[in-house]
Formats: C-alpha cells, structure tokens, sequence
C-alpha cells in the first residue's frame, strides 16, 4: 500500500533549513489520495441528498432529493415501537377494565406502559406513582395507593371515576352549629370515634357519613373512622372542614374537584388502561374479596 | 565497521546500552512483504510436532459444530436466542461473567508458556500460522517446491502459469471458504445452515459474516502470511515481553557456530573454524524469513522448523546435533538454570489460572434454576392503609433458567411481626428462557413496624420442586418514629 521511494531518488522543494533540512516533493500516498478524492465525492452526494443550501426566501432551504426530514424519522422510529405495542393495544380496544386486570401479560403491558400516560394526565394532582400531591390545607388530591378510596375502589368505580370525573361536597357549617358544638365534633372525629358524640346524629352528619361514620361510597363522603384523611387531620383542621366544607360555594371552602377525562381529553383505551394501572398501584379492591395468603 | 565485526558482536550485547542497541539496528533487516518468502518444507522433529499441534487443535473447529447431543447440536453459541448450549449446560446471558474468566484462563495461559517457553502458541497453534502452513502446503503440492515458485513467478504468463496459479487459488478458496463456514456454523444448527447456504437462502448477516471470514482466510493465510505476524497481530508485540534470560526459545548457539565458515573439503585449515558451515538451511525453511543467528528478533514465531533444518545438517557433516536448539539466554552464557521458584512470573500466572478456573468451576456448579431480583418502589416507600397498616410494594424479576414453564409461590423471612404477602396468592407461572415479573405487596400493622428500614428475606420457590428456589433480601420501609 505505500508507495516507497527512497531518499535520494525524489527532488526536493529546494528550500533549506538549518544547513541540511530538505522538503522532499513526494506524492502522499495512493489510498490516501483515494480516500480524500472518495470523501469529496460523499460530500457532494450527501449535499444532494439531504436538506442543504439555504436559501435567501424567508427561512426556506433546498430539501434535498432524497425527502429525509426529521420528523419522518421519528415516525419511522415510532412506528418500531407503535408495532411492539400494537397487538396489546389492538386486544385490550374490545375489553373491559376487569377483563384486562384478569389477563396477566395485559397488566404487565399496562403497568410497564402506563406511567408516561399517568404523567401526562394525572400526576399533576396525584403526584408521580400516585403518592398525592399537598397544599396548605392538607391532600390536595387523594393518595391512589392507599386502600381508602372515597368513590369505590374496585376497578370499574376506578373507571368511572375517570371518565366522569367527581366532585366532593359538604355544606359549610359555620352558620348552623355553635363553635363548642363544631368543637366536640372535631375531637371526635380526629380520635376516629365520630359516633360517640350525639351531635354527630343530631345535627345530621350521619346523612353523608352514614350511621357508623364510615361514609358513603355513593356520595363520596368521607369515612371518618379510619387512618386515612382527605384533608389535614388535626383538630383544627377538622374544624376548619366542617366549618367551610367542601365545595361549597365559599373562598375559604376546601376544594376537591377531578374533571371528566372521557372524549377530549382522553381515549376510551387511554382511560381504560390508567384505571388498571392505578388499580395495580396496590390499593385497588378486588371485585370478590380474595383472602390474602398468610405468611 | 566490517560486517564480520558486527555478527561477532551482536549476541553478546549488554543489555541497555544505548549504542549497543543501535549497533544491533544497523543489521536489522526489515521484512516490509516486498518478496513472497517460499520456504522450504523439511521433515524433522518440529515439523512433525508443528503438524499434529495444528491439526489436534483445529480439526474439531471444522468437525465439533455436527456432533448432536439430545437431537439438538452440542456446542451451540446461539446468538439469536441469547443461550449457549454445552451438551447439557445451558449458558444464559446472565452468567456470560464465566466468559471473561475463560478468556482471563487463556490469557494467562498464553503468559505461562510464553514466559516459560517463548512463543509457542505462535509456532505450533496459532490459526494464522497453521493456515499460512496449509496454505503454503497447498502451493507446494501445485507449484512446486520453492525454486520452482519462485521460478514461475518470473515466468511469462503462459498456460502453465495460468493452470498453476489458477488451480491454487481455487484451493486456497475452497478452503477459505470451509473456514468461513465451519466459523458460521458454531452460531446456528450446523445442518441448518448448510441447508440454507445450498438453497442460497442464508439471512444478510450470514452471507457477511461468511464473507468477512472467507476473504479474512483468503487474504491474511494466502497473501499477506508472516506479514501479519510481523505487521498486524498485537500478541507478537505483547508476548516478547513476556520472555526473559531463562525463557527457552530455539536459539543459535553463538558460542560453538562461530566464526561460521564454508567446509572445503581437503583445506588446509589455516583459522580456528565453528560448527556453522553457513549452509543457510536454517533461513530457507523459515517460514517468516528470518535469521536465527542474529538471535532473538520479532519475526521468529519459534516454530522449531530451523533445528529440524540445522540438525539433518550437522547429521551430514558429522557434528552433534544441537547447534540451534530450544536454549535459554542464560545457558548459552553458561549460567545455571533457575529452578521454577526462582521464575516468580510464571508462578503468579500460574496462580491467576488457578484462581480464574476455581471461578469457573463454582460458575457452572452454581448456575441454579433460577434467578431473582427484587426491587423495593421507590415512590412511594410506604402506603399507610385505612386500617392503619403500612404496606410495601415490591417488583419481583424473576429468570427460569430451566427447560419447562412452572409455578412459584412467594414466601418471606424477617420483615414485620403479622405481615402479610399480597399478589402470589395465584403461584404465578415463570416461563422458561426469559424474565418473568410480578408485583407483590407486603401489608403490616402500623404498630409493629416500629424501624423506618427493616430488612426483608423473599424465597420463592417452584410449587413441584422445593429444591428450585431463589432468595433476595430487600428492605421494609415505615414511618420514622
């Protein structure tokens, strides 16, 4: 490959250096030169056939012939992964939230799938993976991986929840009931014995939190006998609750509003699939209750 | 200087001395391939040893890829589905860590017998060496012996030049060819593929990997040969450092060679005379064309073939045989030889292959039948319950590294008093060659978990066989108290 000459056989360029250092005119070698004439030539095509020349139009160019543009390649590279995921997609279109829970390598798709769908659209309140997000006055928007659920946690409440969005509501009480009286409520609540005082029957509050107190799915009202509270669980919280309610028309009431996802927001596969993957956040309550296995 | 002068002195150079190293340089002939080196075959010791070495090695590299096991073939690397079959071991991806401790066991080896007896694996195994020999071979059946090659490559090109040369390359071919595809067929069923190659119907990466090793043999055994010894291959660079003053190599034995001399029969002899006739038979059968009497040098391979050469001279002329034999530096110079704990570097190279294979021994006994890996979420930590209970949740990775489907149940050690396991209550199924996930929630109640971290120890075994199991130990995560 190299083409060897020996030193005195090529003429020099005539110029000398420090007494004796010559520049010898040799040829560079011949696959080097082929090499430089071969990337030369790949330049030339390349420019052809790729987006190249500016031109002086307003921000328009020369496409090149061969069509690439960027976002095509990022179609191509989609549809490798749209061909993965289809044949789940297209086999849970036709089936229900509780079908696809009970098919295993549709969960496994859904849970491994899910997250950049439940980032989009419902980590903003809920927090990443469902951990609820706080504001000053307590849970801004309900853990999802708890086992209390104030609509229902089996997997089609899950998914009515979704599509239909929910809306809490309780009437501010300030008006109706004395401070002593809002008081004695709110020392029994947060000491999760809400029945042990008579108020709680006689001023009406079993009519959403029912008689035990543990609240009513239908309405959404909270159970207030258990661990686990929508907003802040100290007494002067409690108070501040029942004193403004939920939703109740008030600046000072406590807020507790999730929108409807159903049409424009999100598809009917969309919604199905995020309510199998909050269901398998480990709070989701199966439809027959499944005695767990013991240790 | 006179070149006499020079040869005299050259072997018994100190080491490092700057102007006996450039002394040395001024005789250094540099092989840059400018001319074909036909080497003349001779039978001997090392030549015979040289055949069967090259032979025991490589044979089954051609014949291992048919014997079946099982109906299916025994040595197997399957590349396309990520296993490695050995008979009735199944390798999967998961403990390719054994590979880099077979390549370290290879290595050292290499080191060992270099350091002890220079560049063996060069002479005697190396496949650029052994296919150049059959190569060469193949040019000697069809062309000739060495002056007859290098006759007709003066010659015009007549007929005979073009039967000749055409003839042995389609030899050479042929034989190119068989290596590529005995290469190929270590990565697929060997009948497979055969039957896909006729019907010309191999997928792109078969016909380029059967192309690369085609033209790889074709060009570096046929064309470019000791070239590549010299030039290209990294080991020949690396294992020269490896020797030393007691390494034995085959060396020309300056002492009793020189001063080298043409015998003329009936002569007076007028000056003292060594056993060197200067026959040159030790650098025609050469095949890499060097000099052994200019001592050691990078472009001997150590093949032994000049000793078979100088020996069956010394036979003719009535001298003992031995004048280029396997010598260490020190023998010549008259030094005892070092006993093996004296060699410290060979016995460290000797400890690492211990060291590596007692690794590969404890690999392949403890492949196991599975594998586990758990991973703790890590948002949330823990779920406080309604009922006032803390939970867990768990991903569980699991690789059934055995030939059937099974089920597994889920249990655990340690963790908190009265807990519970949630989400194996249906033995999940783990499917064989790949990774099976599934989640699984430990609950506890609030009022025992009393650490913010208590480890965890999972077993989860096959439902059938106790004997398959994994264990991992994760971590329980409460409420800091």
């Amino acid at each position: 490959m190299s083409d060897k000459h020996n030193a005195g056989d090529v003429p020099t360029t005539g110029h000398v250096w420090d007494d004796d250092l010559g520049d010898y005119i040799n040829q560079p070698p011949k696959w080097w030169m082929l090499g430089l004439t071969a990337s030369a030539i790949w330049v030339v095509v390349y420019w052809i056939f790729y987006p190249s020349i500016p031109l002086s139009n307003g921000g328009s160019f020369f496409p090149g012939v061969g069509g690439w543009t960027a976002i095509k390649e990022m179609e191509a590279d989609k549809s490798v992964v749209d061909e993965v995921r289809g044949k789940y997609e297209a086999k849970l279109k036709d089936m229900t939230p509780a079908a696809i829970l009970a098919d295993g390598d549709l969960t496994e798709y859904v849970t491994r799938s899910g997250k950049v769908l439940f980032g989009d659209n419902c980590a903003a309140c809920h927090g990443q993976n469902g951990v609820g997000t706080k504001d000053k006055q307590g849970l801004f928007a309900p853990i999802l991986n708890d086992d209390d659920w104030l609509f229902g946690g089996k997997i089609d409440d899950i998914h009515t929840t979704i599509v239909g969005g929910r809306q809490g509501m309780m009437m501010a009480h300030k008006d109706m009931l004395s401070p002593e009286e809002v008081d004695t409520l709110a020392n029994a609540v947060a000491a999760g014995t809400p029945t042990a005082t008579p108020l709680f029957t006689d001023k009406g509050c079993v009519a959403c939190h029912g008689a035990d107190g543990k609240g009513m799915q239908a309405m959404g009202s909270a159970n207030l006998t258990d661990s686990v509270w929508r907003f802040d669980s100290s007494v002067e919280g409690i108070k501040y609750t029942i004193n403004n309610g939920v939703n109740a028309g008030t600046p000072e009431t406590r807020v507790a509003v999730m929108p409807a996802f159903q049409g424009a927001k999100l598809s009917d596969a969309e919604i199905k699939k995020l309510a199998v993957y909050v269901y398998k956040f480990g709070g989701g309550q199966a439809d027959a209750q499944v005695a767990p296995a013991a240790q | 200087m006179n070149q006499e002068v020079k040869k005299e002195e050259v072997p018994q150079q100190e080491a490092g001395e700057v102007t006996t190293i450039y002394r040395e340089f001024e005789t250094w002939t540099v092989n840059m391939g400018d001319k074909t080196i036909h080497a003349k075959r001779m039978s001997g010791f090392f030549r015979t040893f040289k055949d069967r070495a090259q032979l025991a090695l490589w044979l089954p590299f051609f014949l291992f890829p048919y014997v079946r096991w099982n109906g299916k073939q025994a040595i197997l690397f399957d590349i396309d589905h990520r296993q490695f079959h050995f008979f009735n071991l199944t390798v999967l991806p998961q403990d390719i860590w054994m590979l880099s401790l077979i390549l370290l066991v290879a290595a050292m080896t290499l080191f060992a017998v270099t350091s002890v007896a220079s560049r063996v694996w060069c002479g005697y195994f190396c496949f650029q060496t052994a296919w150049t020999d059959w190569f060469t071979w193949i040019e000697e059946k069809i062309e000739g012996n060495p002056t007859a090659r290098r006759k007709l490559e003066t010659a015009p090109w007549d007929a005979d030049k073009i039967k000749k040369k055409g003839l042995k390359h389609m030899a050479w071919a042929a034989l190119a060819l068989l290596t590529g595809i005995s290469f190929s067929i270590w990565f697929v069923d060997a009948f497979d593929y055969w039957n896909s190659l006729i019907h010309l119907q191999l997928p792109l990466v078969g016909w380029v990997t059967l192309f690369a090793f085609f033209a790889g043999t074709y060009i570096l055994a046929g064309l470019l040969r000791e070239q590549t010894c010299i030039w290209l291959c990294p080991y020949a660079r690396i294992q020269a450092v490896m020797s030393d003053a007691q390494t034995i190599m085959p060396t020309y034995d300056y002492t009793r060679g020189e001063p080298r001399g043409k015998i003329r029969r009936g002569a007076e002899v007028v000056a003292p005379q060594g056993d060197c006739i200067d026959c040159f038979q030790c650098v025609q059968v050469c095949p890499t064309g060097v000099d052994i009497r200019n001592g050691q040098q990078l472009g001997c391979i150590t093949c032994g073939l000049c000793i078979d050469a100088c020996d069956s001279i010394m036979d003719k002329i009535g001298k003992p045989q031995g004048l280029i034999r396997y010598a260490s530096l020190d023998e010549l110079d008259g030094k005892p030889a070092k006993k093996m704990y004296q060699h410290p570097r060979t016995l460290v190279y000797i400890g690492i292959i211990t060291l590596a294979l007692g690794g590969i021994v404890w690999g392949l006994t403890h492949l196991g039948s599975m594998t586990l890996k758990i991973m703790h979420e890590r948002q949330p930590l823990y779920v406080s319950m309604s009922d006032g209970s803390i939970q867990n949740k768990y991903d569980f990775k699991l690789l059934n590294k055995t030939d059937k489907d099974f089920q597994v149940k889920v249990t655990a050690e340690g963790g908190i008093k009265d807990q519970i396991i949630i989400g194996a209550e249906h033995e999940p199924v783990i499917h064989h060659g790949r990774g099976t996930s599934f989640t699984i929630f430990v609950k506890a109640p609030g009022k025992f978990a009393n650490k913010d971290v208590t480890p965890i120890q999972f077993r989860v075994e096959s439902v059938n066989d106790p004997m398959v199991f994994a264990e991992y130990t994760s971590q329980f995560y409460a409420p800091k108290k």
